[in-house]
This record gives C-alpha cells, sequence and structure tokens, in this order.
C-alpha cells in the first residue's frame, strides 16, 4: 500500500456518515469491511486493467477531511431544454429542495430525500435498499459505507408518470475538491412507467471524485427509461453502478452519453428475473482530450424467454481512452433467450486507444446470441465522395461521425430529449472531432 | 425428446475407443521436483552444461510462480511433487532401422492404425514418434537431409546441433513465461526439433505423434520450428491417450519462428483421454504455443482439432513483427460429459501492414464447458493492421456451457478490427429439414456439424483432414441434441 492509499483508508477510517434508518450503521459497517477485503482496485485487477482510477485518487486528491460546502450555484446553464420535467437538483451530493421542483407528480407517487422521508416510506427504503446492487466492485461497496445522500422514487402499481423526472447533479469545485457518494432508489410498481433522466455537471477546475450507486426495481408490465448524461469538466472523476431488476413483461430502455471528464466508468448490471422481458440498452461516448471513459454492462439473463439488446458506440480523439466490457450472462434456465449484443469504435488520432472485451457466458443451449465488435477509421472513399461534390473535409467528416454515431439514438423514445441528445452529438462532432 | 435423451445417453456412454495400456518398462525419475530431478533429467540426457544451467534457471523461476488461476477451469489442485517427471522406455543404446525397435513400441503404434512401417510405405509422412517422452524413431531423415532439412529429436538435436538450440531456444517462449512454460523449461524431457534452411520448401508433411504411456508421468514436450527465409514447412502434431484414472499433466511447449517470407503451418489433432463419462481422470493439458513472426512477410498458421483431454488451457498465439506479416489460427474444439476446454489465440501485432484472422468453433455437449478465450493487441507501431475474428459456439444438451472471452486492445487508429461472435444451438429446422429429406437424425447431426466446422477443418492437410473428420463423427455419434 502507498502512503496515499494508506491516507485515503485513514480519512475513510475516521469520516462520519450520517445513519437514516435503523440498520443503517450497521449496513455501512457490513460494506465497510467488504470494501476493506477488496481493498481499492489496482492495474492488476481484472476489471480495472484499464482504469487507473486508484492512482488517479492518490495523485489529483489531498485526502484529508474536509466537508464540502454547499455554496449558491446557478443552475439555469445546466438545464437541459427539453420541456418541461420534474427536477431534482443535488448541489456537491446534497440534495436542494430550493432548487429542485416537485410540484404536480402524479398522486401517490413519492420523491424524496432519504433523510426527509417519512416513517413509512423509510420503512419502504429499508426494504428495498441494497436488494438488487450484488456487486465486487470496491465502488460500490465504499457507496454503501460512505453515501451522504440518496434519493428515493417511488411510483405504485399502475401510474403513468407524465413527465420525465430530471436528476441533476452539479459539483462545484472552483476552489475545492469534491468528493460526493451519492445514492438513487427507483421502485416502479406492476404497469407503470417513468423516464428518469440523470445528468451530471461540474463548475470549476478542482478535481471532483463522484460515486454513484442507482437501484432500480421494474415490476411487472412496468416501464422504464432510464438516460444518463455525462458532461462533467475535464477534472471529473465519476464512478457509476447502476443495477436494474427487471420482473415478467417488463421493458427498460437505458441510453448513456459521455462527453467529458477525466476518469469516467460506468457499471451497468440489468438482471432479467423474469419472463418475456424486454431491454434496450445503449451508449455513445465521443471523447476528447485526456478523457477515459469505461463502460462495463453485464446482462444477467435468470429466467427463459426474454429479449435483450445492446448497442454502445464510441469516438476517441487525442489521447482519449476508450474501455468497453460487456458480458451477456445466460443461466442455466433462461432458455428462448434472445441476446445481442454491439460495440463499435472509431479510433480518430494516434494516441487514443481502445480496449475492448464483449464476453459472453452462456449456461444453456436453447439460445440465440450474438456479440460483434469493430475498430477501425472512417472510409477513406466516402470522406472522398463528400469532398468531391463541395462538402468541405471538416464538415463531410463530421457528417460520416454523426451518421456513424446516431443509430444509438433509436433506443430513446422521449422526442424532446432526442432532439437535445441529438444536438448535443452534432455540436460535439463539428467543435471537436 | 424422449429419443433425443435416449441418443444423449448413447453418446455421453460412449467409452474412449482408443484406451489400452501397454507394459513399457519405464526408465523413471523419481516423484517430486526439486533442484536434483532437474539435474538427474539433464544428467539422464547427457546435455551440456549450459542447457543445464537453463534449466535450473527456469526451475528456479518457476518456483517464484504461482499457479495462475484466471482460466474458466476447475479443478483439483495439482501437487506437482506427486508427479514422475521423466520417464523412457527401455531401448538399446542407438537405432538404425526399425527392426530394432522395442517390438512393443511397433504393436502400440500398430494399435493406433498408424503402424511406421505402413505410414513410410503408403503416406510419404516422415514419422518422429514420440513414446513417453524419448523419440525412438526417426524416419525419412535422409530424405529430408539431402534438402538440408533438419527434423530430429529434441535431444539429438542438443548434441548435434547445440549452436541453433542455444541461439532460438527460448526465443519465443521466454523460460519466465509462464506457470507451465516455466515447469516445461526446467524439466522438458524431449520433443522435436525441426530446421529448413533459407529457400526450401519442405516436400512432405512433418508429423510426430505423442503419446503418454506410464502412469503419473507428466509429459513435458519441447517443440522448436526454425524456418529460415523463404522456407516453408507443413508440420502436423496428432495425439492418442491409453486410459488413466488418475489426472496426468501435460505441459508442452511449441516455438515457432519464421523468418522474411518464410510460412509455418502447424496443425494438431489431440484426442487424449478426456476421463470417464462421470469426469474421472483424463489428461490435463496445459500448453504454451507462440509462433514468432521475425521477419517481414512471414506467416505462420495454427489449425488445431481438440476433442480431448479432461482440461484444456491452450493459446497458439502469433506474435507479428514483421512487417506484412500474418497470423491464423483456426480451430474446432468438441468438449462432451465433464471436459473442460479454455482455448484461444493471442494475435500480437507489432509491424506494419499485419494481417491476423481467428475462426474458432466451439462445440459442447453433456456437462462440459467450452470457452474461448483471445487476444487481439495491436500495438502503437502496427499501422494498418487488419484482424478478422470470429468465434461460434454450439451446444448440444442443457447442461453445457459455452463462452466467449476475446480481449481487443487497440492502440494505433489505423487498425480494422472486426469481431464477432454467436452461440446457439442446432437448429430444429435444420434437422427438421434434413428427416424430411429422409436423413436420419444422427446423420444430420453429422452433416451440420461438419458443415459447421468445415471453414476450419478445410485447412488441414489432407493426411489429417481425413483423421479429423473421423475423429469429429466418432465424438458426435449420437448426439443430439
Amino acid at each position: 500500500m502507498t502512503t496515499a492509499t494508506e491516507s485515503i483508508w485513514k480519512e475513510i477510517l475516521a469520516s462520519s456518515t450520517p445513519t437514516y434508518f435503523e440498520d443503517g450503521k450497521e449496513a455501512r459497517k457490513k460494506a465497510f469491511a467488504q470494501l476493506s477485503e477488496i481493498g481499492l482496485p489496482t492495474s492488476k485487477s481484472e476489471e480495472y486493467r484499464f482504469t487507473p482510477i486508484t492512482k488517479a485518487l492518490e495523485k489529483r486528491f489531498t485526502w484529508t477531511r474536509s466537508t464540502p460546502a454547499s455554496s449558491a450555484v446557478s443552475i439555469d446553464q445546466f438545464l437541459p431544454a427539453i420541456g418541461d420535467t420534474h427536477l431534482i437538483v443535488l448541489i456537491n451530493g446534497k440534495f436542494s429542495k430550493n432548487l429542485s421542483q416537485l410540484e404536480g407528480l402524479e398522486a401517490n407517487v413519492v420523491v424524496s430525500s432519504f433523510e426527509e422521508a417519512d416513517s413509512k416510506t423509510k420503512s419502504i427504503i429499508q426494504s428495498l435498499i441494497g436488494t438488487v446492487s450484488k456487486t465486487e466492485d470496491p465502488f460500490a461497496a465504499m457507496n454503501s459505507a460512505y453515501f451522504q445522500e440518496g434519493i428515493f422514487i417511488h411510483v405504485p402499481a399502475n401510474i403513468q408518470v407524465a413527465k420525465p423526472i430530471l436528476v441533476l447533479h452539479i459539483n462545484a469545485a472552483q476552489e475545492k475538491q469534491v468528493i460526493t457518494h451519492t445514492r438513487l432508489l427507483v421502485s416502479i410498481e406492476k404497469g407503470s412507467s417513468l423516464s428518469i433522466i440523470e445528468k451530471s455537471d461540474s463548475l470549476g477546475t478542482q478535481p471532483c471524485f463522484h460515486t454513484f450507486t442507482e437501484e432500480m426495481i421494474v415490476a411487472e408490465n412496468a416501464v422504464l427509461d432510464y438516460c444518463k448524461i455525462q458532461n462533467d469538466a475535464g477534472a471529473a472523476h465519476q464512478v457509476s453502478n447502476t443495477f436494474i431488476a427487471q420482473a415478467d413483461s417488463s421493458r427498460v430502455n437505458t441510453f448513456t452519453l459521455t462527453l467529458n471528464g477525466q476518469i469516467i466508468r460506468n457499471n451497468l448490471t440489468i438482471q432479467i428475473n423474469g419472463e418475456q422481458c424486454e431491454s434496450h440498452f445503449n451508449g455513445l461516448y465521443l471523447v476528447n482530450g485526456n478523457t477515459l471513459v469505461d463502460n462495463h454492462t453485464v446482462v444477467d439473463h435468470q429466467k427463459p424467454n426474454s429479449f435483450s439488446n445492446e448497442m454502445y458506440k464510441g469516438i476517441m480523439d487525442d489521447q482519449a481512452k476508450g474501455v468497453f466490457n460487456g458480458k451477456i450472462y445466460v443461466r442455466p434456465h433462461a432458455q428462448k433467450t434472445n441476446a445481442f449484443q454491439s460495440n463499435r469504435n472509431i479510433l480518430m488520432s494516434e494516441s487514443a486507444t481502445i480496449n475492448t472485451k464483449p464476453q459472453l457466458e452462456i449456461w444453456a443451449d436453447d439460445v440465440k446470441c450474438s456479440h460483434g465488435c469493430t475498430t477501425g477509421q472512417l472510409d477513406e472513399e466516402a470522406l472522398f465522395y463528400l469532398q468531391a461534390r463541395g462538402i468541405p473535409y471538416a464538415s463531410a467528416k463530421a457528417m460520416l461521425l454523426y451518421a456513424f454515431a446516431l443509430d444509438v439514438l433509436t433506443v430513446v423514445k422521449n422526442e424532446n430529449l432526442k432532439a437535445y441528445l441529438d444536438q448535443l452529438i452534432s455540436e460535439r462532432l463539428h467543435k471537436n472531432f | 425428446m424422449s429419443k433425443d435423451n435416449q441418443v444423449l445417453e448413447e453418446f455421453t456412454s460412449k467409452e474412449y475407443e482408443h484406451g489400452w495400456n501397454v507394459n513399457l518398462e519405464a526408465d523413471e525419475a523419481p516423484k517430486g521436483l526439486s533442484e536434483d530431478t532437474v539435474r538427474f533429467i539433464s544428467a539422464k540426457k547427457n546435455e551440456p552444461a549450459w542447457l543445464l544451467e537453463w534449466r535450473l534457471k527456469a526451475y528456479r523461476q518457476w518456483e517464484k510462480m504461482t499457479e495462475p488461476m484466471w482460466a474458466n477451469v476447475h479443478h483439483p489442485q495439482i501437487n506437482y511433487q506427486d508427479i514422475i517427471y521423466y520417464s523412457a522406455p527401455k531401448q538399446k543404446k542407438s537405432i538404425s532401422g526399425l527392426d530394432e525397435v522395442d517390438p512393443e513400441l511397433i504393436k502400440t503404434f500398430e494399435k493406433l492404425g498408424i503402424s511406421i512401417t505402413e505410414q513410410k510405405r503408403l503416406t510419404g509422412v516422415a514419422v518422429d514418434a514420440v513414446i513417453d517422452s524419448v523419440s525412438v524413431a526417426t524416419t525419412f531423415k535422409e530424405t529430408l537431409g539431402e534438402l538440408g532439412i533438419i527434423f530430429c529429436s529434441f535431444s539429438e538435436a542438443v548434441k548435434e546441433h547445440p549452436e541453433l538450440i542455444k541461439k532460438y531456444l527460448g526465443s519465443v517462449v521466454p523460460m519466465n513465461d509462464n506457470y507451465f512454460a516455466a515447469l516445461n523449461s526446467a524439466v522438458f524431457s524431449d520433443g522435436s526439433f525441426c530446421y529448413i534452411p533459407k529457400g526450401v520448401r519442405c516436400p512432405m508433411e512433418l508429423s510426430t505423434y505423442f503419446r503418454i504411456n506410464a502412469a503419473n508421468t507428466g509429459q513435458f514436450e519441447r517443440t522448436l520450428i526454425i524456418a529460415d527465409e523463404g522456407s516453408y514447412v507443413s508440420y502436423l502434431e496428432g495425439c492418442t491417450a491409453p486410459m488413466r484414472d488418475e489426472n496426468q499433466l501435460h505441459a508442452a511447449v511449441v516455438e515457432l519462428y519464421a523468418m522474411k517470407d518464410a510460412e509455418i503451418k502447424y496443425s494438431t489433432v489431440q484426442n487424449w483421454y478426456p476421463g470417464d463419462k462421470n469426469g474421472k481422470g483424463g489428461i490435463y493439458n496445459f500448453v504454451t504455443k507462440r509462433g514468432l513472426c521475425f521477419g517481414d512477410h512471414s506467416k505462420i498458421s495454427w489449425t488445431q482439432v481438440e476433442t480431448g483431454s479432461a482440461i484444456t488451457w491452450k493459446y497458439p498465439s502469433c506474435v507479428l513483427k514483421g512487417d506484412y506479416s500474418m497470423g491464423e489460427f483456426y480451430s474446432v474444439a468438441v468438449t462432451n460429459n465433464y471436459q473442460q476446454a479454455d482455448t484461444g489465440t493471442k494475435m500480437i501485432h507489432i509491424g506494419k501492414n499485419t494481417k491476423s484472422r481467428i475462426v474458432s468453433k466451439g462445440i459442447s455437449a453433456g456437462k462440459s464447458q467450452n470457452s474461448y478465450r483471445g487476444q487481439v493487441h495491436i500495438m502503437k507501431r502496427a499501422s494498418n493492421a487488419r484482424n478478422f475474428s470470429q468465434c461460434d459456439s454450439l451446444l448440444m444438451g442443457d447442461q453445457c456451457g459455452a463462452h466467449t472471452f476475446p480481449y481487443i486492445d487497440v492502440e494505433n487508429q489505423t487498425a480494422r478490427i472486426e469481431h464477432e461472435a454467436t452461440t446457439s444451438k442446432i437448429g430444429e429446422d435444420q434437422i427438421f429439414y434434413c428427416l424430411q429429406r429422409g436423413i436420419d437424425e444422427e446423420a444430420a447431426v453429422a452433416l451440420i456439424v461438419n458443415g459447421y466446422a468445415k471453414e476450419v477443418l478445410n485447412q488441414l492437410p489432407m493426411e489429417f483432414a481425413v483423421e479429423a473428420q473421423k475423429l469429429l463423427a466418432l465424438t458426435l455419434e449420437g448426439s443430439v441434441g
């Protein structure tokens, strides 16, 4: 253990965390024990082979105790133009009631921070938390031990939540580094539907480290649309652990867009616990500079007759690094599973790299599973064709990249959101690549 | 479905056909591994001091290493002190003809259906027969000698061509490359050596038959093939082993070295004892195979048909160092009962304009686990590298598993990489189509599987293709899933 890691441990050991529930303290202790057992990942850890997050934590952060101040922040610049939404705002990992807008929610739909939840809600939270987040990831354990804020969203049976819920995370690191651990717990009951958009941004140039744990429980016939937009400033380090559990005939669409940040690691686990489920999870990473983006996805088919489709695409420029690790896991009794996965990458510069590991682990025989993976560059003939027709090189390039990237958006159903994402992508491609 | 189950049962209860045991009085080393064992082996083989030093160095490195645990296989811990590291069949001091060979040995070959005389007369294949670690007969040596081709046992090469061995031994697979390679480097018993001089195209398929024979004997073969500028060689390796109750460890090392414009084609048919239907016994096959395309425009091609062994842990790799060099990997791996296979390849692109192609077909039946694990690594300097990989898995029966773990690491923007993998069972509609046309279920499965594996089988040389097809048909007899 290097001295820096030691001081990380010391700080972690010393930090006091709020307890929201009766056995909250016990759960945190357990999580900490797990974290101590696993330890922070090194370059030898298979799951973090290409993602030197521990090194970054040692180098860029000072691990002395400091409570992040929740300064006054204007959030307008970070609000996406996606029409009318419900809004939850977290500044430096703390729920801001003033900035959030939660009026007009359908009856009986609960949106609350863990702290402010009434006792009935608290008991629901307590019964759900940690039930779907089984993992060996050290940062999930770190989050369970130290999360300072949790948001709970509960949609009772047969309610279609009309407006999407936007969860906006802003880390204000103008003066000091920011370290935050937040949780999101979502329960969508039978026959309901909900759309969540989670967006993270940061202010200032000081380093940020943010761990997210998101647990989403989707009951029978329920529908979840989940979109994550990662557009932090250059010094953001993030580790997300997202768990989605699906019951019979539920549908889940997820989309992850990564544009900025220093080291961004997304662990997405979809547990298909029911039959006749459908899940689509797409992702797009358009990164340049020194950004490293690492997407680890697992789709775990535990029951027969379900369908999953995954498509991740990436464009890496400058010294950017892309990592993709996708796993399709089909359990012994999950017959008639159809699972597909595809990962496509374009490298734009000499120093950009991609490490991809698409995996299949199939323990049932009557299945159709496939994965495809490509790495390449723009087709020179296509570029020439466009240039020969008077389109300048830069526009031609952007046009082709845009065409390459766009089809991942098919998974986004909300038209406003789709238009906004489309614009983000196209701006990015015209400006930076 | 009941018929399916019945046929499945028939298939799974099929015993190993090549099982028997010939009593050869072995000249064994005492059980266990220590520096003394290494010295014993070296002394037994009258090796020069530098080779003993090399072995000891490997042994010391091995001592510091730990057994790799990352493979997707499960087996009881191997007790490396409970293995006999050297055993040689009794033989006269030197052999000039087949008549001097132990008649028991000849019988062994006859049972296998590859009697040396037959081979010599009919097929024109030069056989370097290896029984329990010591080469006992080498044929067609003179014909090859006229062309300047050296094809002999490893120990002979150590005596007669020490300069070549000194230069190339460990040049592709360093002694400390991995746990099993280090073990092999320390205790390797014998193997084959082959050198093709500049501009020579080897006129015949070179072949060697490995057989594990004495109980409790680890087999540590070492093969080194060097193809000098502009030469070509096709090398065949085929294996069958007698029935055994205790697990036997096999940790071979194969090194291929291709210089400028040279081409090496290495084909394997592996049918070692896979254990009985309860998963008892069977060979542990932990092999390190690697080829180095050292010169520009060189080419190395691996083809393997894997049907045996309780556990296979094998990744024939190509290091594409020369510009415009090319690596190929074609594999069919069939697992049944409790067999476990973790196999695949590594393509390391270092030179410019290098190309590689991977075609892997896995078939799993019974309670077996079949994994493809491969790496395609494009180094920074390797511009315009091209790779195509295809890994398909076919499942028969609902208790087996098929897994794919490809690693694709690209550090150069001009690389074009494609990887695709599928997993499925034999299509019911495909079988139905055949049934409709009067082809019975068994023949239909054989037809479908042979078609499925054809891309790989086609890569085998004629002499081998027949054997491989027979083997595949035999393994799949009655296996309708």
